[in-house]
């Protein structure tokens, strides 16, 4: 296999340009964030911040302050609120699941909706074979929550309410503050979460001012480093751990910090917030650059999710008709444009993207997605780049097609 | 349970960058459609056979992924000149092995190309109301593999279709 890998990375050789889009899966972590958090693995901070000794302190000290600098951009009232996590997936398991367990007997109804990400879906399926029932809000077209269903949804028996801020794959703004206020104006002891990692650096989010109870942000969706991410927790909200083991400074996450990729998480924040309106605007125009692009120069193309400021200022993702994705992305990384699509194809016979799927895109619309997210390190020329390859590599795909499967 | 990266070998990567005997055959005797959009995986063989059921020509289409392009391209290779009778004693492990390996959760790319193939035959012999002895009357664990998978595909679309209207 891993031959094989070395063959198909030779194919790539002699590229004129790369441009990676699938910031949604991974990303590069810019120069300067990779610069300081260097120096936290063999400098300075490299011991463990709970033990008596000056190593140990400097790393209390730079983590204390990586959780100041977070909790000052998402608006917390105090750095306790800020509870690092290995990233977003494992905030979210802590989030239902440490919620959830801990108020079983109030009562065990949660409520999610239809288009949340895997960590937010797989661990409501986890519960409700441990005896919850999970009620998934559906979306319209765009994406957008159906309040009016969330309203007849929530009851005296609904313990944890979870629903995105702004949609993982299409990029959808959520009314979250509306759906707030729907939630506590039907249970006011309904705890509310939302998975902030697509807001958080992208579009004003702030949690003082919006008034959630729990919410979890990532670093690489930022740029930062992989590996680390934090479930913001209002102060007076209990949480359980669901791992145990050594006790360290955080507390919902047992065993050592991870200092240098907190160091991370807290520089990548600072970029995203610095000149974050200008960061918008600019992640903004490219995004439209692209998806005008896509839409207006391609034949049979479908824009998934909203446009204008009801979509994420990085987030592109359109279908092609008569293209399947999993081909798609291998072309278009043979050109060096690299992206990820929603097609069932890297397994056998499983649904497509459940969000394409729940704004009502057929099954052969899904398979034909991708998903591309832009970042403020990009340059218009990355972007017509993309433009010129991607007309050519759908025209091919499509020539392969031909009539097949033509509804 | 665990994703599977997929590092296509370079036969296959061949395959999807230059497939062979691509393409629309206007003069094909049998032309057979395995699969279904909806699973993301469909094939079209078109097949040209001449007096004495040998395939003179094949071509194929796909909608599917590039294991998907790399085995329908292959048994078209394969049955190039081939008698029908050799043609359907193609398995599916043969053409798994002509593309030089598929990882396993792409097997049934492999099943789909013979399932198509064996369509295609089965196809020409039910026009020309005649059955050889040696086509079975049974359906081969291929073209089985392929109504499976379209079935799979027809409930998925109905349980859509369900969803919608509530």
């Amino acid at each position: 296999m891993i031959e094989n890998v070395k063959e198909l990375l030779k194919a790539h050789e002699g590229l004129k340009r790369e441009v990676y889009l699938d910031v949604e899966n991974s990303s590069a972590v810019p120069q300067e964030v990779v610069d300081a958090m260097l120096p936290y693995y063999n400098q300075r901070a490299y011991g463990n911040p709970t033990l008596t000794h000056k190593p140990g302190w400097e790393a209390f000290e730079t983590v204390m302050e990586s959780a100041q600098k977070i909790a000052m951009f998402l608006g917390c009232e105090t750095l306790e609120e800020v509870n690092f996590t290995p990233g977003e997936t494992e905030a979210n398991n802590v989030a239902l699941l440490g919620a959830a367990l801990l108020r079983k007997d109030k009562g065990k109804k949660i409520v999610i909706s239809e288009i949340e990400p895997l960590s937010v879906l797989h661990v409501a399926e986890m519960l409700q074979k441990r005896g919850f029932t999970i009620v998934k809000i559906p979306v319209d077209n765009e994406g957008f929550i159906n309040l009016e269903k969330l309203r007849g949804a929530v009851d005296k028996e609904t313990v944890l309410v979870s629903l995105s801020a702004v949609n993982h794959e299409i990029g959808t703004v959520e009314p979250i503050s509306e759906a707030l206020e729907i939630v506590k104006d039907k249970n006011s002891e309904t705890l509310f979460h939302t998975d902030a990692s697509d807001a958080y650096g992208k579009i004003q989010f702030n949690v003082k001012g919006l008034d959630v109870d729990l919410a979890t942000i990532s670093s690489y969706k930022i740029l930062g480093p992989r590996g680390t991410g934090a479930l913001y927790v209002k102060e007076g909200v209990k949480v359980e751990r669901i791992l145990e083991g050594q006790i360290g400074t955080q507390k919902l996450w047992p065993g050592v910090e991870n200092t240098p990729l907190i160091v991370g998480f807290a520089k990548a924040s600072e970029l995203a917030f610095q000149n974050f309106e200008e960061n918008v605007n600019r992640m903004r125009r490219l995004r439209d650059r692209l998806m005008d692009g896509i839409v207006g120069k391609i034949p049979e193309v479908m824009l998934n999710g909203p446009r204008g400021d009801k979509r994420a200022p990085d987030n592109v993702n359109v279908s092609f008709l008569r293209c399947e994705g999993e081909a798609l992305t291998i072309e278009l990384s043979l050109n060096g444009v690299y992206v990820s699509s929603g097609s069932a194809c890297t397994r056998r016979l499983l649904q497509p993207s459940h969000v394409l799927v729940a704004i009502g895109r057929k099954f052969s619309e899904a398979h034909g997605s991708i998903l591309m997210k832009v970042t403020r390190y990009h340059a218009e020329e990355d972007i017509d780049y993309v433009l010129g390859v991607v007309p050519k590599a759908v025209e091919r795909i499509r020539g392969i097609v031909g009539s097949t499967g033509v509804e | 349970m665990s994703r599977v990266p997929l590092p296509y070998n370079p036969k296959i990567l061949e395959l999807f960058r230059n497939p062979k005997n691509l393409g629309r055959m206007e003069d094909a005797t049998v032309t057979a459609v395995a699969g279904n959009p909806t699973c993301g995986d469909m094939i079209t063989f078109y097949l040209k056979i001449n007096d004495q059921d040998v395939i003179e020509k094949a071509s194929f289409e796909s909608y599917g992924c590039a294991a998907n392009i790399a085995t329908s391209s292959i048994v078209t290779e394969m049955v190039k000149g081939m008698k029908l009778e050799d043609a359907w004693n193609i398995s599916w492990k043969s053409v798994v092995d002509a593309v030089g390996g598929l990882p396993s959760i792409k097997f049934h790319c492999g099943i789909l190309a013979v399932g198509a193939l064996k369509r295609a035959i089965r196809t020409y012999y039910k026009n020309k109301g005649f059955s050889p002895d040696w086509l079975p009357k049974e359906p081969s664990f291929e073209e089985k593999q392929a109504l499976e998978e379209e079935e799979l595909a027809e409930m998925l679309s109905k349980r859509m279709k369900i969803e919608e209207e509530k």
